[in-house]
């Protein structure tokens, strides 16, 4: 497949987001056989800005990650991710190491750190991806490896400080407590110096306190120009995080716009706590605690409805 | 009690968990081995073997051994606290002592001192041994190390490149070798850069199309090249003289300004050679392993998805581990050549898993210990070459290495992250919680 790019494409809709735009979907379809794991996906995003998608488990939030980072590539549709502004790359069909190398980085929803690796190596290894210096140079130990070297540390150091961790710089990455391990995938994913980061259910599995300090990491990250597209079930988090949030159910995107006009959506509603409900008065601030009412480890499975 | 099994209690004791019944296992085994290591039978008298060996005096002995290795066990188990608090002292005090300023290139110092004398006192077929099998073996398995140890690709047709380094070295250096020669003859040093190439070459192109594959397969489809190498070594008489093998390949030589030296018959110019190869190999490699190549194969070993989404293009680092040992296991080829006959036997898959065996029995990713994983296996099986028939000398390896490998998986000198990775794996912690979940993501 040829991916085309939407600004040269003329009958595809201009980003509907006024502004500089970061990444722009344009109808991504997923299929695995008969199953349709996105249907038709578009969502644009602004540069600089916190993006939360959201919807109940199976919508297609993860598929759309996979898709965005090259782990999938969907059958239809286009991505167009513009690291600097009037700079524009078609992503699908890249593989995730060069996706990467333009400036998307991500997380994963189950932790996937390097275990064995110290904290600090963990981000050397982000940060690494972007130097220059090639085997022979480093086997003879000549003067550029040994620069990329000194920069790497400095660099894994400044970004474990950002997210926290410095003090833990030479304990295994293994050995860290949960919230801690969910710091370090930022930390590494910030090494590779990305102009948007996908993060992928950051706060599954933390407790209030960490899920304050993290809520705050991701301001500061946003804070620094880097766009965040973000999946999360945890609904005061995303409410407070996001400038715009898209709800996803069943691999279509339902409702996009600010974090208030979204809870207030009949079609959000509806998805979120099933068809029935639409006759009870549903405060908006109820909605929150469908999402982050479950614990981590069952997230997967029943259906969001059931549990309202 | 047999039941309720404390969760501390080690492997072997929770497998067969009575004493008793491990006295019968040992006895049982003990009976295995005086039959395997007794006199053989033949098609006349098929059960000679059984008489000679379970039906005589000589059974008694391995009885014995037998119960001695069990009381051992027993004692150990009793013992195993007061051990394992000796054995960190021992391990905490010496650590300690490594790590003061000055202590490591010491050490470093003193076992080269060691392996440039201790070779003087060996006598002729020892030194020969300490060429052919140890230091050779040695190189091979530093190359292989970098493949298996710091990439995590399991390569079984390693052995390959050696035979190419050795092939591409007659090639080139004699027009009496092979029956074709090249055009322009060479000096046997000036073949170093020329076989490294062809080898890293080779592993590059068998590397690109198959390092897509993972685990087992990549693991077949190497094994198969090796096989097709050491097929078409045998078979294509007109280039390799088939199964009469290489006579006759120049031996090194120097001849720089005054200095005029030929390496000849003597094994120890060899041996110095090699010292100095693996010196040289071994620094390259700890500054390979520790910069930022070597923590981007870290990480495609850990976690082959998550490195690909950081960003380590992965097949070009896998392609690059690939080809560093298919150069190194090329020199070693160029050494042997130019020191021995060689013939497509040399190249066996025998071979190969020898240098798997070193690796992995010394420590796989780290340096010292594939090269003493090297000096130890090589040398037990030549002294058991006098100990015991030649014929069982298999049966006492094989038993060496089962041994080993129950009671020590991570090697005889582990690099510190192999060990972690074992004792995360073992733990069943967060590694495995990683593993499951890269069904997640996976294509």
């Amino acid at each position: 497949m040829s991916p085309a790019l939407t600004k040269q494409s003329g009958d595809v809709a201009q980003p509907a987001v006024a502004g500089d735009v970061v990444l722009d979907v344009q109808q991504v379809t997923l299929r695995f056989g008969g199953l349709t794991s996105l249907d038709s996906v578009s969502l644009q995003m602004r540069r600089g800005s916190v993006l939360a998608v959201i919807g109940p488990n199976g919508a297609g939030k993860t598929s759309l990650f996979n898709c965005l980072t090259g782990a999938y590539t969907p059958q239809e549709g286009s991505v167009t991710f513009y690291p600097k502004p009037g700079e524009s790359v078609a992503v699908l069909g890249k593989r995730p190491h060069k996706i990467a190398r333009l400036g998307i980085a991500r997380t994963f929803q189950n932790i996937r750190l390097f275990p064995a690796l110290t904290v600090l190596e963990n981000v050397q290894v982000g940060v690494e991806t972007r130097q220059k210096s090639d085997a022979l140079s480093s086997m003879l130990r000549l003067p550029n490896a040994r620069r990329d070297q000194k920069n790497s540390v400095a660099e894994g150091f400044r970004l474990l400080e950002l997210v926290g961790l410095r003090g833990k710089s030479n304990e295994l990455a293994a050995a860290l407590p949960y919230g801690e391990q969910r710091r370090l995938e930022i930390a590494r994913a910030l090494g590779t110096v990305p102009s948007l980061l996908l993060l992928d259910e950051p706060a599954a599995g933390t407790n209030p306190t960490e899920k304050a300090e993290l809520s705050a990491l991701i301001r500061r990250i946003a804070d620094t120009g880097v766009s965040v597209l973000l999946i999360e079930h945890d609904m005061p988090l995303v409410m407070g995080l996001a400038d715009e949030v898209v709800v996803l159910n069943f691999g279509k995107v339902i409702a996009t716009g600010r974090p208030e006009q979204v809870q207030r959506n009949a079609a959000v509603i509806e998805a979120y706590l099933g068809a029935e409900s639409e006759e009870t008065a549903i405060d908006a601030t109820d909605l929150p605690d469908v999402g982050s009412g479950r614990l981590p480890g069952t997230a997967k499975s029943g259906e969001p409805g059931e549990s309202a | 009690m047999t039941v309720n099994a404390p969760p501390s209690s080690s492997a072997s004791s929770t497998a067969v968990s009575s004493p008793l019944k491990r006295l019968g296992a040992l006895l049982a085994v003990s009976l295995v081995v005086a039959l395997m290591t007794g006199p053989s039978g033949d098609s006349p008298t098929p059960l000679a073997g059984v008489k000679g060996s379970i039906f005589d005096v000589r059974v008694f002995k391995f009885l014995l051994a037998a119960v001695v290795i069990w009381a051992i066990t027993l004692g150990y188990a009793r013992l195993q606290p007061q051990i394992a608090e000796r054995r960190a002292a021992v391990t905490t005090t010496s650590r300690r002592l490594f790590a003061r300023p000055g202590s490591r290139p010491i050490t470093y110092l003193l076992l080269l001192v060691l392996a440039i004398i201790i070779p003087l006192q060996l006598s002729p077929a020892a030194q020969q041994a300490a060429v052919t099998d140890v230091g050779i073996y040695a190189l091979l398995a530093l190359g292989l190390n970098v493949v298996i140890g710091y990439a995590g690709l399991l390569d079984l047709g390693y052995i390959a490149f050696y035979a190419i380094g050795a092939y591409a070295t007659a090639y080139f250096t004699s027009s009496r070798a092979l029956p074709t020669h090249s055009s322009v003859l060479f000096n046997p040093f000036a073949v170093f850069p020329i076989a490294l190439l062809i080898a890293a070459l080779a592993g590059v192109l068998l590397g690109g199309p198959t390092l897509r594959l993972r685990g087992d397969y990549l693991a077949i489809v190497t094994l198969g090249f090796g096989e097709i190498v050491q097929k078409v070594a045998n078979n294509a008489d007109g280039f390799t003289n088939g199964s009469r093998g290489a006579f006759g390949v120049p031996k090194l030589s120097i001849h720089v300004g005054p200095i005029n030296y030929r390496w000849g018959i003597d094994p120890l110019p060899y041996y110095y050679l090699l010292v100095v190869l693996i010196v040289l190999v071994m620094l390259a490699f700890s500054a390979l392993e520790r910069s930022r190549i070597g923590r981007g194969l870290a990480a495609i070993r850990e976690d082959e998805v998550a490195a690909e989404a950081t960003g380590v293009p992965t097949l070009r680092y896998k392609l690059l581990a690939f080809s560093i040992g298919a150069s190194t296991s090329g020199i070693a080829g160029v050494i042997f050549a130019t020191k021995q006959f060689f013939n497509p036997q040399t190249f066996s898959l025998q071979a190969s898993l020898l240098v798997l065996t070193i690796v992995i029995f010394g420590g796989m990713g780290s340096l010292f210990g594939v090269v003493l994983g090297a000096i130890v296996i090589q040398g037990t099986f030549f002294f058991l070459r006098d100990v015991v028939p030649p014929n069982d000398r298999y049966i006492y390896f094989g038993a060496l290495i089962m041994v080993m490998m129950i009671f020590r998986p991570q090697g005889l000198l582990p690099s510190r992250r192999r060990s972690q990775e074992i004792a995360l794996a073992e733990s069943g912690g967060a590694s495995v919680e990683m593993l499951s979940a890269g069904t997640v993501v996976e294509r």
